[in-house]
């Protein structure tokens, strides 16, 4: 059985979650790394702390910038011992972005996965309607599955004609 | 956990992350290589997934063998104590050579994954939790090629088949085991890899005559060799540019 890290929102010990939450993703400024999910659990141990992260693609390249921006956030405050701590499972999803990181992500020029992993096609076929993050319009086509970073593939909108990146289901 | 089941884990979790280096290595021979811009890019992302799952389990390697680093799987073994699947350092070739190397073999790592998921080992099921969702997107992308080529020109269907038949000896291969692979399954740490292959074979012929191509002869000569680190004449090429730069500055550091 594999023992997860549950995300328990009651117990959040507010001044360590709003430094996490002040650390946003170095690709994607408008997300922090709370609203990504990527930051599992925080622990005060004694005068420091003890962050828990997980990865989001196992290639991404920003975790390790991730990682070093968290650990830094910390110690700028005065933490000390900052201890960074990753974990592989659960396995980040995008069904842990909340509504209003969704949000965030379209105002941004992103169009957000519509979908939750629980739809099959999520993953082996096509999402249901991908929006045009400029126009809204539901008339878009995939170029590629694969775009600027690990997690976005390339969409374009046939109504408004734009290019547009779109936040993979995973 | 025994001293004969951990050394035996330690060389699987090798063996896989072998194979992902090198075929995430190879795939990035096409970095500024592609077709055009967007296959450029598609290479160069499913590069990255392979290249950091081999990191994953490089790490976890390392945890076993008495805290090596994950550098060292990479850069300081020679070619014959690499134990990848010979099918991942075959060369490119043309885009439907890599496109037939990427359904033989995303469909192997994809099953393997589902597996993997119900590994009694921590580790190794939360990595597959993570492979399992990447490989998605790699079989799907494999696949879509394959119709595209194969059910395409002429042209493009010649080369979608050249592929298909070329790389065929090396499929086997994929599912060669280990003596030590034995106490692994006993132990629910891993499936039987040799057992895979019948569900691979119906997956991948699927593929194969819906692209309008003709299946290889499933009977055909197969190499071997990879598991006791018998390789191709590739490995030595692949390893000679992988691993310059730690051998012309030791001990280097960004």
């Amino acid at each position: 059985m594999t023992k997860t890290i549950q995300l328990n929102t009651t117990e959040r010990d507010p001044e360590l979650w709003a430094i996490a939450d002040s650390v946003v993703d170095p690709e994607i400024p408008v997300l922090t790394l709370v609203d990504l999910g990527v930051v599992r659990n925080l622990k005060r141990i004694d005068k420091g702390v003890e962050v828990t992260i997980t990865p989001t693609y196992t290639g991404c390249p920003a975790m390790d910038a991730m990682a070093a921006d968290l650990k830094r956030a910390f110690e700028q405050r005065g933490f000390e011992p900052v201890t960074m701590k990753t974990v592989l499972s659960p396995a980040w999803t995008t069904d842990w972005l909340s509504d209003h990181a969704k949000d965030k992500l379209n105002k941004y020029g992103i169009a957000p996965p519509p979908n939750s992993t629980a739809d099959k096609n999520a993953l082996l076929g096509k999402p249901k309607e991908v929006k045009c993050p400029r126009c809204a319009s539901t008339n878009t086509t995939m170029i590629s599955n694969f775009g600027s970073t690990a997690c976005k593939a390339l969409w374009k909108c046939e109504d408004c004609k734009e290019p547009f990146d779109y936040f993979k289901c995973i | 956990m025994s001293q004969g089941t951990n050394s035996a884990l330690i060389k699987f979790v090798i063996r896989l992350g072998d194979s992902n280096l090198i075929l995430g290595h190879r795939l990035s021979e096409w970095c500024s290589n592609g077709p055009f811009l967007e296959e450029d890019i598609a290479m160069s992302n499913i590069a990255l997934d392979y290249i950091g799952q081999a990191r994953v389990l490089y790490s976890y390697a390392g945890k076993l063998d008495g805290g090596k680093n994950e550098d060292y799987y990479a850069y300081e073994r020679r070619e014959h104590e690499f134990t990848n699947a010979l099918l991942c350092e075959s060369a490119n070739g043309d885009f439907g050579m890599t496109v037939a190397r990427q359904l033989y073999y995303s469909v192997f790592a994809y099953a393997l994954c589902n597996e993997l998921l119900k590994s009694k080992d921590e580790t190794l099921a939360g990595y597959a939790g993570k492979a399992v969702k990447e490989l998605a997107y790699h079989v799907r992308h494999a696949t879509d090629w394959t119709l595209r080529l194969g059910d395409g020109t002429e042209e493009s269907n010649k080369r979608m088949q050249h592929g298909i038949d070329e790389l065929w000896m090396y499929t086997h291969d994929l599912f060669a085991t280990l003596e030590s692979d034995k106490e692994l399954v006993a132990a629910g740490i891993i499936p039987d890899v040799a057992a895979m292959k019948g569900a691979w074979l119906e997956h991948v012929k699927d593929v194969i005559q819906r692209a309008t191509l003709t299946m290889p002869d499933v009977n055909a000569w197969q190499m071997e060799g990879s598991r006791t680190g018998r390789h191709t004449e590739n490995i030595g090429y692949i390893i000679a540019e992988l691993q310059y730069v730690t051998r012309a500055y030791p001990g280097c550091e960004w």
